[in-house]
């Protein structure tokens, strides 16, 4: 079927890889967006307490008798207490002085009033946060300003953003499988109707060219209607060629049977040897082109109503029991008899008149190739499937292209000599397949052709 | 010759030790391969059997036990920390600080309860509250005083009796004397009436626990404030002329602290005996061998925290202005 079409990756691999990857940008951007808040909020945390250890040594600061008295509470360092006993620092500066404290601790140089500055910066090998504020005294004579810093290190704060960052992961990594199956969901549902159009037109047989009536998405629409104008197109120009070949073949046999009877007639009256010679093979060549023509229409209503079946009950005995008698006097002219062997009753399902023509057209075959007082066996079967088997005792098939014999106008290469037109196999193979039945062709091994129409 | 190699000898001991120790011993099994050096608070006695049995388990080392006084640790320590292997100090707040400014290195594999360590480098392995000792024979006729509240009554009532008789921690010597007494002050301003009334009838001075229950023992003092408990339960045991009184207004219960030094000059062999010490003073031994409290917690009972507010006192300016108070209050 892929004979000869380039293809390009699958669909619904292509709309997977797009979506899958769309989730795992998403859940990366998710993750970086989710912890860099997180970040924000557990730094605030830490922000917010040193602020407050700042604010209580500040309001501790008084001036008593000209000097500055910092008798700060308990709870300014109780408070920086954390899980992990982060280290803690201080600084108490008067006018940028150091009064008590650790001296080197940096000093931040934007700190105005008594909102509190942060900053990371790194101390003692440690990455420490430190906060910074500042407060005028006013005293009986002068005026001095105290700043505090209070720095802490981060390991409670990093162990809390680590713990952040795992679950965040895991979130994302879920996210992501949950989009991952959704999108294999999305892309199956979506891609769906696509396979579904493709195995029915997969599924249609060969000579369907009838217009999809299923229900189709809005987006093949385009391709759907296109298909079908196609098909419409196709359909129309087939049933003009086979309709032109249905009227020729009406047109010329009605005038060849005219041609045929006054031969005949004239072929009484002569009594002349070469004469008479040559009206017999007149007549000889007049049966040969009506016979082509009837198959051509035959073939051509074949083909008709091969789309169109007109389904009944018919019983395969009865069946060639009446075409053996009607073809009885062709086979006594050749002193042919026909043996029949069959089941008491094979019915089978399928168009009467497609079946008749196929079974007549490979019981005429028998009798061509027949050669003088022989027997064509007929035999008629239920099992395994019904079928009919038609052997005669003449030449066989050219073993070489037993396969091409069904394709139209093929003949065996020994049927020179025999009317024909290389239509009767065609006829038989295309009303099996009608049927979803099989025409098998073989040699019988001790001489002559066997055909199973099986339904 | 002989004089001579005592003369080398005291030579050597002099500058090998030109701090005065109040007390330097050296254990050893047998011939020895390592050496660790360990500054302490906690007199020998009291640590000998902790000692004793890390160097069963371990015959090859050989410990060096240097015994002063907790503010002397922390001075001695700050300047030459590559001395030392451990430092074992009933000082909190100046143990915690050495931690906090990077002295201490990490103890790893220690199955310590959280509220007795500190950054899993401090390690409390004691819990020995602050006691209130008296001489019995003064006290005979007398109630014997259950809080600070009813320490105030009696000496206000008797105070021909008791003048000059009371002692105390002199907090500008001792680093734990100090920790006690910003704790109680910390706890109840009955400290610093307390304070007050001791002062008024004169209070004795001292660096340590055992000078005065020493004093105590003599008669020379009748009432001690904030000794340690562990020491005066030891003599009183022995003896029948005092007696320990643990004030149940408000108990100050203090944790006895070791670390090991940042620049030990034996890290490892200074934490395995970290881990043997606090292996020792878990409880769960039972041996008994061991002099010192556990680091056990009964319900209800309350510790100074590890916590870096211990560091609130140590400020300077926060010193200062505790011991003007404190020096108003009892020198008078």
């Amino acid at each position: 079927m892929t004979d000869g079409l380039r293809i390009s990756s699958s669909l619904q691999k292509r709309m997977m890889v797009t979506l899958i990857a769309g989730a795992a940008i998403l859940a990366i951007i998710l993750f970086f967006i989710v912890r860099g808040y997180a970040a924000k909020i557990a730094q605030d945390g830490q922000d917010n307490i040193l602020g407050a250890s700042v604010s209580s040594i500040l309001d501790a600061a008084v001036i008593r008798d000209g000097t500055v008295e910092v008798d700060f509470p308990y709870a300014s360092f109780s408070m920086l207490d954390t899980d992990l006993d982060d280290r803690v620092f201080y600084a108490i500066y008067q006018d940028g002085e150091l009064i008590s404290g650790y001296e080197n601790l940096p000093q931040l140089s934007q700190v105005r009033g008594t909102q509190s500055v942060f900053q990371t910066l790194q101390f003692e090998d440690n990455q420490v946060r430190i906060a910074s504020a500042t407060r005028t005294l006013i005293g009986a004579r002068d005026r001095t300003e105290v700043s505090v810093s209070i720095a802490q290190t981060q390991d409670a704060l990093s162990r809390t953003l680590n713990r952040i960052s795992r679950n965040v992961a895991a979130f994302g990594a879920g996210f992501f499988a949950l989009v991952a199956l959704l999108s294999y969901w999305a892309t199956a549902t979506t891609i769906k109707p696509l396979m579904r159009l493709a195995s029915s037109v997969e599924k249609r047989g060969p000579q369907d060219l009838s217009p999809f009536q299923k229900e189709v998405p809005a987006e093949m629409v385009p391709l759907v209607s296109s298909l079908n104008t196609l098909m419409g197109r196709l359909d129309q120009s087939l049933t003009q060629s086979e309709d032109f070949i249905a009227e020729a073949a009406h047109r010329v046999r009605t005038p060849l049977a005219t041609v045929r009877s006054y031969a005949e007639a004239t072929l009484q009256r002569v009594s002349k040897k070469e004469n008479r010679a040559a009206l017999r093979s007149m007549v000889r060549a007049i049966d040969e082109s009506s016979r082509a023509a009837s198959q051509l229409l035959d073939h051509a209503m074949i083909t008709f109503r091969a789309d169109h079946l007109q389904k009944e009950r018919i019983d395969l005995v009865d069946l060639v029991q009446e075409l053996a008698v009607r073809l009885a006097p062709i086979a006594e002219m050749k002193d042919v008899e026909f043996n029949l062997q069959n089941d008491p009753s094979v019915e089978i399902h399928g168009d009467l008149i497609l079946i008749q023509n196929a079974i007549r057209n490979l019981i005429d075959n028998a009798l061509k190739y027949s050669p003088n007082e022989a027997a064509i066996n007929i035999a008629i079967r239920s099992s395994p499937r019904p079928y009919v088997e038609i052997c005669d005792q003449g030449p066989g098939f050219p073993p070489d292209d037993m396969a091409n014999l069904t394709k139209r106008f093929t003949r065996g290469k020994n049927a020179d000599g025999t009317i024909g037109s290389g239509l009767g196999l065609t006829i038989a193979k295309d009303v099996a397949t009608a049927h979803d039945g099989a025409l098998e062709l073989s040699n019988h091994p001790k001489g002559g052709a066997c055909v199973i129409l099986s339904f | 010759m002989r004089y001579f190699i005592v003369l080398v000898l005291v030579l050597f001991t002099v500058t090998a030790n030109a701090q005065d120790w109040e007390d330097r011993k050296v254990f050893a099994n047998a011939p020895t391969v390592q050496k660790l050096r360990i500054l302490s608070s906690t007199d020998t006695s009291f640590f000998e059997p902790i000692i004793d049995s890390y160097l069963n388990d371990n015959p090859d080392t050989e410990i060096e036990y240097l015994v002063t006084g907790t503010a002397a640790i922390d001075d001695i320590f700050r300047t030459t920390p590559k001395d030392f292997d451990i430092v074992v100090s009933s000082a909190m707040d100046l143990q915690l600080k050495l931690v906090n400014d990077g002295y201490a290195t990490r103890v790893d594999g220690a199955d310590h309860p959280s509220w007795a360590k500190w950054r899993q480098s401090l390690f409390a392995f004691t819990l020995e509250p602050a006691a209130i000792v008296i001489n019995k024979a003064a006290f005979a006729g007398l109630k014997v005083p259950k809080t600070r509240q009813e320490l105030i009554q009696i000496l206000r009532a008797q105070p021909e009796q008791f003048r000059g008789k009371l002692g105390t921690y002199d907090v500008r010597q001792s680093g734990l004397g100090y920790l006690f007494a910003t704790q109680d002050a910390r706890a109840s301003e009955t400290y610093w009436r307390l304070m007050e009334v001791m002062g008024s009838l004169g209070t004795r001075l001292y660096c340590c626990s055992g000078d005065m229950i020493d004093d105590l023992e003599r008669g020379d003092i009748l009432v001690a404030y904030n000794v340690l408990g562990s020491y005066a339960d030891a003599r009183a045991q022995n003896g029948e002329k005092i007696e320990v009184i643990l004030p149940s207004d408000f108990p100050t219960t203090m944790m006895r602290t070791a670390l090991v030094s940042k620049s030990a000059p034996n890290a490892d062999a200074a934490k395995n005996f970290i881990l043997h010490l606090i292996r020792s003073q878990s409880g769960d031994q039972g041996d008994g061998a061991n002099l010192l409290p556990p680091v056990v917690l009964n319900p209800g009972q309350q510790t100074i925290t590890l916590e870096p507010a211990l560091m609130t006192y140590l400020d300077k300016l926060k010193r200062q202005t505790f011991v003007k108070e404190w020096e108003r209050a009892i020198i008078q």
